[in-house]
Formats: C-alpha cells, structure tokens, sequence
C-alpha cells in the first residue's frame, strides 16, 4: 500500500447520495477540509423534491398538512427515530442551509411557508413534500386551486401519461386536460429518454420548438403541465422563456427512472461542493477502512481496484442502505458493508417484511439500520464503535423513509447533526 | 346460454379436455374463476417427466408418463425444449435405490443409460465433484402456458367458448340430473346461467369445493410446493437426485432460467399459498448436494402451487400417495351427468383430458374417436409470446424498431402489448396487467414489474383500456402478485431491487395510500 497516493483530509464523507452530499456541504460550509467518496448514481432516482415528514401514523395512513407537528407526534412516540435527536430548531436549521446552498448552486427550491405541499404524480397520485424544485411550484398551486390545466406528455416517452394523470385525478381536479406532442428526437426507434429532452431545452432553439408545439394544445387552459424534463443546468430559464412565449404558467410533473430533477440535484451539489473545496472521488467506493494509528482512519478506495489510500481524523458514514451498498442482507443476516459495525435488524428473516408489500405499517426490516450515540455515531457494545465515526442519512436504524416520507429531511438533517458534533471535537 | 359440456377449470387438463372434446364435435363451454392456469397448471416445474422417477413407488404412472412424454414430443413440438435429463446420486445417498434403479427403469420400458460421474460432469460442469451414480434419461421441458393457450385456442377455433373470471356459485339439480350451473363474473358481479347436458368438474385443487356444491364428496388432500427460480439457467438438461423421492430434488431447466424444487408441505385450504423463507432455504440446502455454486446465484422468485392428491387410506406421507389421476363419475354420489377429472401431473394432461372426455362423450352417445394422440397441438403466433427471449427474437427479426420498449428486462414492446390486447379484446376479455404478464413476460425479469408495472400501466391508460383509479388498483394487485413470489428470496441483488421498487411504488408514488373504498366499480 505504500506505492499508492495517499490523501490527507480531516473528513471522509462516504456516499454520494443526499446524506453524503448535505454532509460534505455542512462540512465546507464550516471551513472543514472534506473529501468525498461515493456513487453518484442513486441521484438519478431521486424525485428531486424534499420531504420533512409526511404520514403518521403510517397504520392510519395520515398524511400530514403540518411537517412539525407531524414530527412532534411522532417523536413522542418513537423517541429512537433520528428526529429526535436532532429537534426541530436544528431540523430547520439544517434545511435552509441546504436549500440556500442549491439556490447559489442555480437550483431554487419553493413550498407553502412551514406546511406541506401536495405534488401529483404521472401516476395520478398525490404526494406529501416540504419543498419542490421551482419548476413545480405552479403545478402545486393549479391542484390546490383546480385551475383548468392541459397536462402535455411526449411521444415515445413512456411512463408519462397525461390520460392517466387526467382520469386518475377527475373527480379531485375536473379541470384536467391530456394531450400529446411529438418532439424531434435523435434515437433511432422511436423513443426518447428524459435526460435526452432535456439537453435540448437548456438551448433557446429547443424551447422555441416546444413552445411551438405546445401552442396549439393549451387553448383555454389555465397553465400547462410537462413531465419535468425542462432543461438540466437552465431550467429557470427554461420555463421563463416558455411562460413569455405561451403566456400562461408552466410547471413540470416530477417525474422518476431516471429523475431529471434528480440529476439536477446531483449536478447543483456537485458544482457547490467544488466551489466550497471538497475534493470529489466519485463513482470511488470505498474498499477497506483501518482505523489506524494516530488516531486516524485510513481509507483504501478506488473504482475497482484499490487505486489511493485517504487519511482522516473523521469519517461520516452516509453509505445507504441495500440499493446503495451501505448494508447488506445475507442469509444469516444484516451486514454493514464497510466497518463491519453492528445492524440493529429483526429477529430472522421470516420477520424481516409482511405478507402484504403495501401494508401502510411497512416493512420491520426498513427500520434495521446503524444505532447512534446522541453525537451520531455509531454504537458497539454500549459505547460509540469509534471516537469519530459518525453515521447520517437512511442507513440509520428506527426509522422508515419510504413510508413516512421524511427522507431527504431526514438525510440532510442527521448529516447536519453529525457534521455538527464533529466540529464540536475537532482538535483546535 | 347453453352447450353440450360444461368444464370448470382452465388448467392443462379442462382446456386439453376443450380441445379433445372439439375434435369430437362436442361443443363445450369452458369456466374458468380467474385466468388459465392460475391453480398446479401454472405453478409447476414444467417438467415432461421420462417417468424414471416414479418407478420404485408407482410404476403405473411411471409407465403412463413413459408413453405420454412421447405422444407430446410428436405432437406439441413448440411446447417443448428436449433437454434430455440425469438421474444423480451423491456421496450419502441411499445406496440400495441407486442400485435397484436401472432394472426398475427397465422394467418399466423407460431408458436409463448409465453414465461414469466424468460423463454426467462433462455434459453438466456445474454438477457436484461428489457423484457415485449417474444416468441418463428422456426428460424434457414443457412451457405450460403455452400449452393450455393452444390448446384453448384451437377448441375455440372450433367452436368452443371460454368464460375467465366466472365463478361457479351454485348447481341446479333436479332428480340426480345437474341441469344448469349459476355463474358470478367476478370483474363486474353479473350472474350467468349456463345449462349444459354434461358437467365436466377439472377444477384441481378446487374439485373439492366444486364437488361439494354439487352435493357430492371427493377426499382431496392439499399438497403445497415450492420452487425457485434462478436468474440464469444453470444447466441443460433436468437434473435429478437419484434418491428416495424427497425435497429439492430436480433442478430444471426453463427457458433462459433455472427452476429449483420442490417441497410438499400438507396445507389444510387453498387461501393464501405462498413461498416461505423455510422453504426456500431447504430447497438451496438440497441442492448444494447436486450444484455446490448454488449459494451464489442470483434467484429471481419463488412460487407455490398446491398438488390435488386424492387421499387414500393408510398413506400418511403426501409424496407416497399415488399422482396417478382420478376419474370419477359420481353415479355413487346420485349424480347421473357428473364428471370429476383429477389428480396427475402435467406429464399427463392429454391421458386424463382422453379419459374424461371419453365419458363424457359416451353418456352423450357420441361415438367419435378420440383424436388428440395423433393431431398435432396447432401452434398460433398468439400463443408464443410465452417463450422466453422470443420477444427480443421476434422484434429484432421484424426489424420493426418503431416502437417503445416498455419491459426492458424481458424486451417486451408496446407493439406485442397492442397485440395481445386485441386478442384479448376479440375474446372480449380484460386487459390489464395480470393478463399481460401471464402472455408475455412482463414482470419476470430481475425488476420485477419495477419500472414496466408503471410504464405498462401509463400505456394501457393512453389506450383508453382503464377509467379511474383502476389502472392503479390493478397495478397494486400486480406488485401484490409478484410479491408473493420475491419476499421469501429478498437477499443481496433482489432485495436492492426490493427497496427501488418500494422506493418508486410508495416513496414516490404513494400507492400505499390509496384507499380500496376510493375505487370506483
């Protein structure tokens, strides 16, 4: 190992997903010297939106108006969940810290005051969020007020129907019109991928020629709904120039697999990440941690193959959960992946998920995950495992994004917690 | 409405009893509760059985399955991959079996051809360095779905009518002589009367509770069974342990994937069968004896089918009571028009469709012969999309690329979907997502309906095939379905893909919470 780079940091930050980028920012942010390592990928899946919290109790299926009284409750009641660790002050704290960094970063973000927004979905659903990427917002407002809207999908774009969005949501928004454009694209069958669209509206000739297109299909209607492929690095623009060319507003309709608001997340953090110095190891995992002499971790990582060694004083730990590698699920049970660090986790196997998987208590599995000190790190045997290991965001145990709708809340806000404690005791 | 034969049940056997009776120029009306296959048909191994198995314990099925496996190589070609089997012992295995083995198979007419253990590892390098025995034998794989969709097809062609998703609710009898049977159509809650001459009762598993209705008692017990399947095929031809039939006994060849099985647990109804994670274990614990890289392969799912096996007294084990088949004519229960068809394996469906149908037709006086073990099984383009990887074949031989690909796993375009929807639209039958995945094979590749549940779902939505919240109902019973079959395999890779699924279904979509009591009928 000693032919290999090494790099010294004060802070690792392992993992790529919100937790880690919101964790590297706070870090930054602070004067922290920060590196980090991790797979950009799951971004890709992320909706884009930020959720605080938004059904409890999950058995009564209650989606929540007020995030904070939502959080109250359920604190009171699950004193473990990473929530109330932190408190609300810190909570809030911590997201507008984030949302002011995206918006530096050219990527705003608007809700109702402290209340939840209702999103709908391609599917026709609703979804409970805190804050929604700027494009959205007129689309948030439409449904609230039933403003008569014509909802546009693309030709070979699948997964996008403005006839199920209109149908599904008939009786709750009669205003509702689906109609279909064609869009000239560069693949040589006939479909055509999100990120693809997008690269051509952060040019003006593309949102000339959608807005062409568009024209003749909004008569009459209030505002016009797209799936949020409105440009990736312009997307304020984008809909700006739209809005003047059609003289209605415009939002877009989140949209997942892939995300384009969720590649926009990634590229926002990405870009405010080196311009705060943190220096970037991405699609780098990490492949052997020692917690080594002098107090150090030393972090063997690379693409593959082991390709440079990272010295840290600090490590927070934001790997994810099974998608993301953090855990792992064998047949004798849970793992963590990289310091081998003790899963909170069911009995057995059998107990692991319910017989139905849309059962609204979810999966007991989903709350397996890491146990932390009131400093976020990581426990084993009672005590923290290391003196300045932290862990932040969904691998985190005692808690259930998918089902409370709490996670980008809850990632930026635990990192927030961890960054915090180890500012705390950094050797001065 | 009215016919000559009345057949519940749209397994293997009631639509091979359809088309065997068609043939004869009987018209039949075939009811089916939910789709074809939805009972032993469509949870099997898929194994067209050499017969090698049963000839220590049942010789007279070993025998039938010797002749039938022939008939179907002859006659149903497109249903079937001759792959060839083996009969394998390991170190541990009872030694007094393997011995008596080829003279039991030779008596019994079927071909074991002894192998030395660098033979059988040579045809099959994944095979356990551990073998004291080996043979090989006529084993085949048999696409079941296939099967009963031809099979149904051509007895419409010919005149017969198929009714999915109609329950029977009551049968009514007048002096021994079952008259008419009342339907419930479950999709819209009409009731249906049929009256038919002859009543035809190949209901499976449910003969039991379709017997009952009739007034007559059948004694059937509720053999349950689980298989895997892996991601990609492991082997070529069906492998099996040449011991004392127990669990995890065969590894089987399908297509572009492997099936592992089975077990046979005693279940007391037929409400909830489901794969358990016990039983998924035993399975990869049997057959690291045969494949020891069994541990590291991905598995896709599991199913659960559940065995008819007629009781017989004195037998306390479920694997030692018979799978021969049962004809029963009821005459004992005071029924003079009633026929009960069951048991068997799929090996079989053909004898016991031949059986049944040659007592139907002689209490209808019709004296025409049986034709089904000479006519070839017609082989529709419509019936092929269940043929894995023939998707991707078909539409890259078509050089029709204008189309979207809305199962990316398994290659299925919009352009097959618009076709099977037609079809089933002219069959005036729905079209929804359980349908879909049971003609093609959306939904069984690794995603497991993640990404086509909705692209699919959006598409029917943009053809006008759903009003309302019922695309997203169908959806959630949809992802219900296919769960049943992931959950007890939720480890490494699959259950990533769990988490991604639940991640876009509730994370983002929020189908949790919807209400059933929102859904409009």
């Amino acid at each position: 190992m000693e032919d290999k780079e090494t790099i010294d940091a004060e802070l690792a930050v392992i993992g790529a997903g919100i937790a880690g980028m919101a964790a590297a920012m706070f870090a930054s942010n602070r004067g922290i010297p920060t590196v980090q390592i991790g797979r950009t990928g799951e971004l890709a899946f992320a909706s884009g939106l930020i959720d605080l919290m938004g059904v409890h109790p999950l058995a009564q299926k209650h989606v929540q108006e007020d995030p904070w009284a939502a959080i109250d409750l359920l604190t009171k009641v699950s004193p473990q969940h990473p929530y109330a660790r932190l408190g609300k002050k810190k909570i809030l704290e911590a997201l507008n810290e984030a949302i002011a960094f995206l918006e530096q970063s050219g990527l705003p973000y608007q809700g109702s005051g402290e209340k939840n927004s209702l999103v709908p979905t391609p599917a026709g659903t609703l979804k409970p969020t805190y804050r929604v990427q700027s494009g959205m917002w007129n689309g948030v407002q439409s449904l609230k007020l039933g403003t008569p809207c014509t909802i546009v999908g693309f030709q070979g774009l699948k997964g996008f129907s403005p006839q199920q969005m209109k149908t599904v949501l008939e009786r709750r928004w009669p205003g509702l019109r689906a109609a279909r454009i064609s869009f000239p694209a560069a693949s040589s069958n006939s479909e055509i991928y999100p990120e693809q669209l997008a690269l051509r509206f952060d040019l003006p000739e593309g949102r000339r020629l959608l807005a062409d297109l568009l024209r003749p299909n909004i008569m009459n209607a209030g505002a016009v709904g797209l799936p949020a492929v409105l440009g990736i690095y312009r997307s304020k623009q984008a809909i700006e120039d739209l809005e003047e060319a059609l003289g209605i507003p415009v939002f877009e309709i989140p949209t997942i697999l892939p995300s384009v608001p969720g590649i926009r997340l990634k590229e926002a953090f990405c870009s405010g990440l080196q311009r705060n110095g943190v220096r970037l190891f991405h699609q780098f995992r990490v492949l052997e941690a020692a917690p080594a002499r002098k107090a150090k971790f030393h972090l063997t990582v690379g693409r593959k193959n082991a390709e440079l060694t990272i010295r840290a004083s600090g490590v927070i730990l934001a790997s994810g959960r099974f998608l993301g590698g953090g855990l792992h699920a064998g047949r004798n049970g849970i793992h963590e992946s990289i310091f081998d660090l003790p899963v909170h986790q069911p009995e057995n196997r059998e107990l692991w998920h319910r017989m139905n998987p849309m059962d609204p208590r979810g999966h007991p599995i989903n709350r397996a995950g890491l146990e932390v000190d009131k400093n976020f790190r990581p426990l084993k045997n009672g005590g923290p495992a290391f003196e300045n290991l932290y862990a932040a965001g969904s691998i985190l145990a005692h808690q259930d994004w998918m089902r409370m709708k709490c996670g980008s809340g809850l990632s930026i806000a635990t990192a927030f917690g961890a960054v915090e404690a180890f500012g705390t005791s950094r050797p001065r | 409405m009215q016919t000559q034969v009345l057949i519940i049940g749209g397994g293997a056997t009631g639509t091979g009893l359809a088309r065997d009776l068609a043939l004869r120029g009987i018209k039949c009306i075939l009811v089916e509760k939910q789709d074809l296959n939805a009972g032993a048909s469509g949870a099997n191994h898929g194994l067209l059985h050499s017969g090698a198995r049963y000839v220590a314990g049942d010789s007279p099925s070993a025998a039938q399955c010797r002749l039938e496996n022939e008939l179907l190589k002859k006659l149903a070609p497109q249903c079937i991959e001759n792959t060839g089997g083996l009969y394998i012992a390991v170190e541990g295995d009872d030694e007094t079996y393997s011995a008596a083995f080829p003279d039991l198979c030779s008596a019994a007419g079927i071909p074991a051809i002894p192998l030395t253990p660098d033979e059988a590892r040579e045809r099959e390098p994944l095979l356990t360095e551990r073998i004291t025995a080996a043979y090989e034998v006529e084993d085949a794989s048999i696409d079941p779905f296939r099967l009963s969709l031809s099979n149904m097809h051509h007895a419409t062609c010919l005149g017969s009518v198929l009714l999915r998703h109609c329950e029977v609710t009551d049968f009514e009898i007048d002096n021994g002589f079952i008259l008419a049977v009342r339907l419930r159509d479950t999709s819209n809650g009409q009731e249906i009367l049929v009256e038919a001459e002859q009543f035809v009762n190949a209901a499976g598993a449910w003969a039991g509770v379709i017997a009952a209705l009739a007034g007559a008692s059948i004694p059937i017990l509720y053999s349950k069974g689980t298989l895997l399947v892996t991601g990609h095929r492991l082997c070529h031809r069906v492998l099996n342990r040449l011991r004392p039939p127990s669990d995890g006994d065969i590894v089987m060849p399908g297509g572009t994937v492997s099936i592992l099985g089975t077990t046979s647990i005693r279940i007391e109804t037929l409400d909830d069968v489901s794969p358990t994670v016990n039983e998924v274990d035993l399975i990869v614990k049997e057959i690291r004896a045969l494949l020891p890289c069994i541990e590291e392969i991905r598995f896709i799912r599991a199913f659960s089918g559940v065995r008819p096996l007629i009781s017989q007294a004195g037998k306390s084990d479920d694997r030692s009571v018979s799978r021969g088949f049962s004809l029963l004519d009821h005459l004992s229960d005071g029924l003079k028009n009633f026929t009960t068809i069951t048991g068997g394996k799929l090996t079989t469906y053909r004898l016991m469709a031949e059986k049944a149908a040659d007592l139907v037709s002689s209490r209808l006086g019709n004296t025409n012969p049986c034709l089904t073990a000479h006519e070839k099984l017609p082989d529709p383009a419509v019936c092929h999309w269940t043929e894995p990887a023939s998707s991707p074949k078909k539409w890259f031989g078509n050089g029709k690329q204008q189309t979207v690909m809305l199962c990316e796993c398994e290659m299925v375009p919009a352009s097959t979907v618009d076709l099977i929807a037609d079809c089933l639209q002219e069959n005036r039958e729905k079209v929804n997502l359980k349908a879909l995945s049971l003609r093609t094979r959306i939904g069984k590749g690794p995603c497991q309906g993640t990404f086509c549940g909705a692209q699919v779902t959006a598409y029917l939505y943009d053809l006008g095939l759903y009003h309302s919240n019922l695309g997203l109902d169908d959806l959630g019973k949809f992802l219900i379905e296919r769960w049943k079959g992931i959950r007890p395999i939720l480890l490494d890779m699959p259950l990533a893909q769990a988490e991604l699924q639940e991640a876009v279904y509730c994370g983002f979509f929020c189908l949790e919470l919807l209400d059933p009591e929102d859904l409009e009928v």
